[in-house]
């Protein structure tokens, strides 16, 4: 652990966080390198909370012009179109975020996230993406995984009032703190991929429904060929249908996905801000986590849905090892068995 | 996505939010986004570096301006076209009465201390708007909703009472290092720089407390022209050596517990450390009082070092000196400040004097600030999905959408899966005195407590009034305010130092007093049971309050039961209330307590049916009430007033 002190400064403004988690983590922090691709209005929150955490730095990535909809969950744009006009989002927004911390590098990465390689995502701690298509996130989730060091990645999608929040930590040792003292403990994540692969059946009974229609949505647009989010309540009965094949592949009701929850979630694409400030903090908190090395992560999923105001974690993932998940599992009896 | 219901009820909404703080902020933010277009805003405060870490509307160069002002402009940064109005000012403020909340449809509060909380409470419920309430800690946060006639209201539910501590734990028999910070903030640093006229228990000693004859202020009296540094010894000396060695001579007080040592300059290793005097002169002159520090003269730079004896005592030797030679203007009306390094330097300094000698663990500066300022540790994580939170609940309630309203509560270690978990609201208790007006019982020696006893230790402390007004029948017995006229202040003023049994309008077993507080609208009707006797370390007040919602008993300290040699002082408590930054307020599982039970909204939960709607407790941290090192001290007497003036 490099002994460098924390400034006066950092001490004296990051006082009331140090208290929280100490001046290790802190300086863990101050050294860390995120990623974020896809300047949602709950990114946006994440980037708030981040920078305000006094990372190291923070890379952006988003080319898309400002349009009305986007500005409608952002509050780090003015919303006068002669300073926004012909600005990417990601230039915009960072310029906002340097203010908020100016111990924080903020900088810009033009490009088309899936264009990166392995190489380019070395460089980061964290890497979070949203709004992003399934066949982007899975690719980055892997260059995430073939990295040598370990690139924590999350990607994080909002519609209506929902969002879904999933994590893969990979190989993830860590400490907490039990009764008195620290203990450590070791998860294993799955990637996106093999987690959305886990056949339906075979998942815990009571699985929060917004997993399964997430995943009929995520096809649909995968198969439609649609941006993330371009959907609408028109397409209502198109994706009844594609929910019908699913479940009758999964051996699965259709009632674990219900045409309400379904209809809601196409013609949901504004962004709710109630919800993107609870996402983007529950992400916060768990990036923050992970880079301390401290504290039970999430794993992994996370679900908040404003209806019932729940904010669920599920846990997804193939079940058939159970003797290598106990072995692998925490040391002094972390792993929380179902 | 808000509907067109909801948006056409949030556009035409007018909302009041209390508090421009950790919450405050990302309360605001959150608003200005979900498109409500009519937001006023209270806070009394100013801007302090430490607030940047999670207020993000502020910025470095704003420390000192006024919160609500700042936050209003950076909002309209980006929602140009909303109407803001922000008020530099203390909700207690009387402008801010029924008259005033009544122009709101939601009242939102995102406030840092209880007293604020329950006025606040009391005027919503007058003025009959829903109050949606937060609170958070570190990873802890929770938004509850009430409204009249429907929920319970805020005070509905115990709340975490502040912690005390007997006084004999504070002067003699200190267990904890809290013990000892409260002992170096709110005795010893009150007897060294702040009002001598105050009643100081610094020389209480846990023998009979009647042998004291010894003129007690000559020893902390800086004789005219004694050296500082000679003083400085002198005052080491009698407090961490000559004190404690009249404590061990009442032998009785150590029978069940390990004895002190006394310490003496003499023998703590002073010598590598001395060398570093004469560095005051290197040290570059500072205008700035509060930035002068003993810790940088003597070369310890990290505050989160533990000190060895030597070296705190040097600090304690080094900051008395200082405020001697650059800020002794100041002596004599000095409180702690935990923005005042040099005060912090030398109540750490000194509470680690005193630990040593009770075998205490030391703690650094760092710590010792967080106890001794009651620092809550905050994050701004949780104040923004608090705050997501609050507008969710806000939205149900311009929809008067009752039976969706929640309290939600956002753990850090899930409890059945969930990190949110909302919970029905419970309908309000029958037996509540704030929104029931059910009547209360006291029982009280009405032949020996006087008036003005009632009205600190009941009127304001328990009922949490401000301005009272107390009636005995047609009789008016007290109250507050301006305007008063000559003789009824003076009649007042009287009848404050009379037994009860004395007033004009006699306040005997039997009788039925009236107390009111015009401005929270709030009503009480108390029936006066006479007793003779209180137990002294139980009932330390001399009084019994009954019928009120109590909050869960707080743990007593042992050594204040065991503490058999301690007399007098005893009836004392000193009261300890958690202040600054957002507090949490968990609502314990209390049984019977609330009305209807309800089941939690989820089937699939319906199995835990001892949940009853209320959280598991043992499934919640509960930091936020059991707090041992963040602990907060302020020493009060027993009804958060000063103590009396000497000779007044």
């Amino acid at each position: 652990m490099n002994g460098e002190e924390l400034t006066e400064q950092e001490t004296a403004l990051y006082d009331r966080q140090i208290r929280v988690w100490g001046v290790d983590a802190q300086r863990r922090l101050s050294k860390s390198h995120i990623l974020v691709s896809g300047l949602t209005g709950t990114v946006v929150e994440f980037c708030k909370n981040i920078v305000l955490a006094g990372v190291g730095s923070l890379t952006l990535n988003d080319d898309r012009p400002v349009t009305t909809e986007l500005l409608s969950a952002n509050f780090l744009i003015p919303p006068d179109e002669s300073v926004y006009r012909e600005k990417p989002l990601a230039e915009l927004c960072c310029d906002s975020l340097k203010d908020f911390n100016p111990m924080v590098r903020v900088s810009v990465q033009k490009g088309d996230l899936s264009s990166f390689d392995v190489h380019f995502f070395d460089k980061f701690d964290a890497v979070v993406v949203s709004s992003c298509s399934l066949n982007t996130k899975k690719s980055v989730n892997e260059k995430c995984r073939k990295s040598s060091k370990r690139v924590a990645f999350y990607s994080v999608d909002c519609r209506d009032s929902c969002g879904e929040l999933f994590v893969d930590l990979q190989d993830y040792t860590y400490s907490k703190k039990k009764i008195d003292e620290m203990t450590e403990c070791r998860l294993q994540f799955p990637s996106f991929e093999e987690a959305i692969a886990v056949p339906w059946r075979s998942l815990p009974g009571r699985l929060s429904k917004l997993y399964f229609a997430m995943r009929v949505i995520e096809r649909f647009e995968e198969l439609e060929g649609r941006k993330p989010g371009q959907t609408s309540a028109a397409d209502l009965p198109n994706v009844l249908n594609l929910r019908k094949e699913l479940c009758e592949a999964h051996s699965l009701s259709e009632s674990q996905m219900p045409d309400a929850l379904i209809e809601r979630l196409l013609a949901g694409t504004r962004e709710f801000p109630p919800v993107c400030a609870i996402v983007g903090g529950i992400l916060g908190q768990e990036v923050i986590k992970a880079i301390c090395g401290k504290g039970d992560p999430i794993k992994n999923f996370f679900f908040f849905d404003a209806m019932d105001g729940k904010g669920i974690i599920e846990d997804i993932a193939k079940r058939n090892n159970e003797a290598e998940q106990f072995q692998i599992g925490c040391l002094e009896g972390c792993l929380e068995v179902d | 996505m808000a509907t067109e219901q909801q948006l056409s009820a949030i556009k035409g909404s007018k909302v009041l939010m209390v508090g421009a703080g950790g919450i405050g902020c990302e309360l605001l933010k959150t608003l200005a986004l979900s498109e409500f277009q009519d937001i006023h805003i209270i806070d009394m405060d100013t801007i302090e570096v430490s607030n940047l870490n999670r207020q993000f509307l502020f910025r470095q160069s704003h420390v000192g301006q006024s919160k609500a002002k700042v936050a209003r402009d950076a909002v309209l940064k980006f929602r140009p076209n909303i109407s803001i109005t922000p008020y530099h000012a203390n909700v207690k403020d009387p402008d801010f009465n029924v008259d005033f909340f009544k122009r709101f449809s939601v009242v939102l509060n995102g406030l840092d201390n209880l007293d604020a909380r329950r006025h606040v409470n009391r005027l919503c419920l007058a003025a009959g708007v829903p109050l949606v309430e937060s609170g958070t800690t570190g990873f802890l946060g929770q938004v509850t909703v009430h409204v009249k006639g429907r929920t319970e209201c805020y005070e509905c539910q115990p709340k975490p009472a502040p912690k005390t501590y007997p006084v004999c734990t504070i002067t003699s028999t200190p267990s904890k290092f809290v013990h000892c910070i409260v002992w170096a903030k709110d005795l010893l640093f009150a007897k060294l720089f702040g009002d001598k006229n105050q009643e100081n228990d610094l020389n209480v000693r846990s023998s009979d407390a009647s042998g004291s004859s010894e003129p007690a202020e000559d020893v902390f009296e800086r004789k005219k022209d004694e050296d500082v540094e000679e003083y400085g010894r002198r005052i080491y000396d009698h407090v961490f050596g000559h004190n404690i060695e009249v404590a061990l001579s009442n032998e009785d007080t150590w029978k069940k517990r390990n004895k002190p040592r006394p310490i003496y300059i003499k023998d703590v290793a002073l010598a590598e450390v001395i060398q570093q005097n004469g560095n005051l002169d290197k040290v570059p002159v500072s205008t700035d009082p509060l930035s002068v520090s003993a810790m940088t003269t003597i070369g310890l730079k990290n505050p989160q070092d533990v000190w060895s004896l030597a070296e705190n005592s040097r600090v304690f030797l080094e900051a008395l000196k200082l405020f001697f030679l650059k800020r002794g203007k100041e002596i004599g009306n000095l409180s702690f400040d935990k923005d005042d390094q040099l005060a912090v330097e030398i109540v750490t300094a000194a509470a680690n004097i005193r630990a040593s000698s009770f075998g205490i663990p030391l703690h650094s500066l760092f710590e010792a600030k967080g106890i001794a300022g009651n620092i809550v540790h905050a994050v701004a994580t949780t104040n923004a999905v608090i705050a997501g939170l609050i507008v969710i609940e806000a939205i149900k309630v311009l929809q008067d959408d009752v039976r969706n309203y929640r309290m939600t509560y956002c753990l850090e270690h899930p409890s059945r899966k969930m990190l949110l978990m909302p919970v029905e609201p419970f309908e309000p208790n029958k037996s509540c005195y704030v929104c029931s007006e059910t009547p209360l019982t006291l029982e009280i020696n009405t032949s020996r407590s006087k008036l003005r006893d009632f009205v600190e230790k009941i009127v304001k402390a328990k009922l949490g009034m401000s301005q009272p007004m107390i009636m005995h029948g047609h009789a008016l017995l007290y109250e507050v305010g301006d305007g008063l006229e000559e003789d009824m202040a003076t009649t007042y003023a009287a009848n404050l130092e009379k037994v009860l049994a004395q007033l004009p309008s006699p306040v005997t077993g039997g009788t039925v007093i009236m107390v009111e507080d015009l401005q929270q609208e709030l009503t009480c009707t108390i029936n006066i049971k006479h007793r003779e006797e209180f137990d002294g370390e139980k009932e330390p007040d001399g009084m019994i309050l009954s019928g009120l919602t109590e909050a869960l008993v707080q743990k007593n300290d042992e050594a204040s039961k065991e503490n058999g040699a301690s007399t007098s002082n005893v009836s004392e408590t000193v009261s300890v209330e958690a202040e600054e930054d957002d507090e949490l307020q968990i609502l314990p599982a209390v049984s019977g307590l609330a009305g209807k039970k309800r089941k939690l909204p989820d089937n699939a939960n319906s199995s835990n049916s001892d949940l009853s709607g209320v959280i598991d407790e043992t499934k919640i941290p509960r930091k936020a009430i059991d707090r041992e090192d963040s602990e907060a001290v302020v020493v009060l007497d027993g009804n958060g007033e000063r103590k009396k003036k000497r000779g007044q």
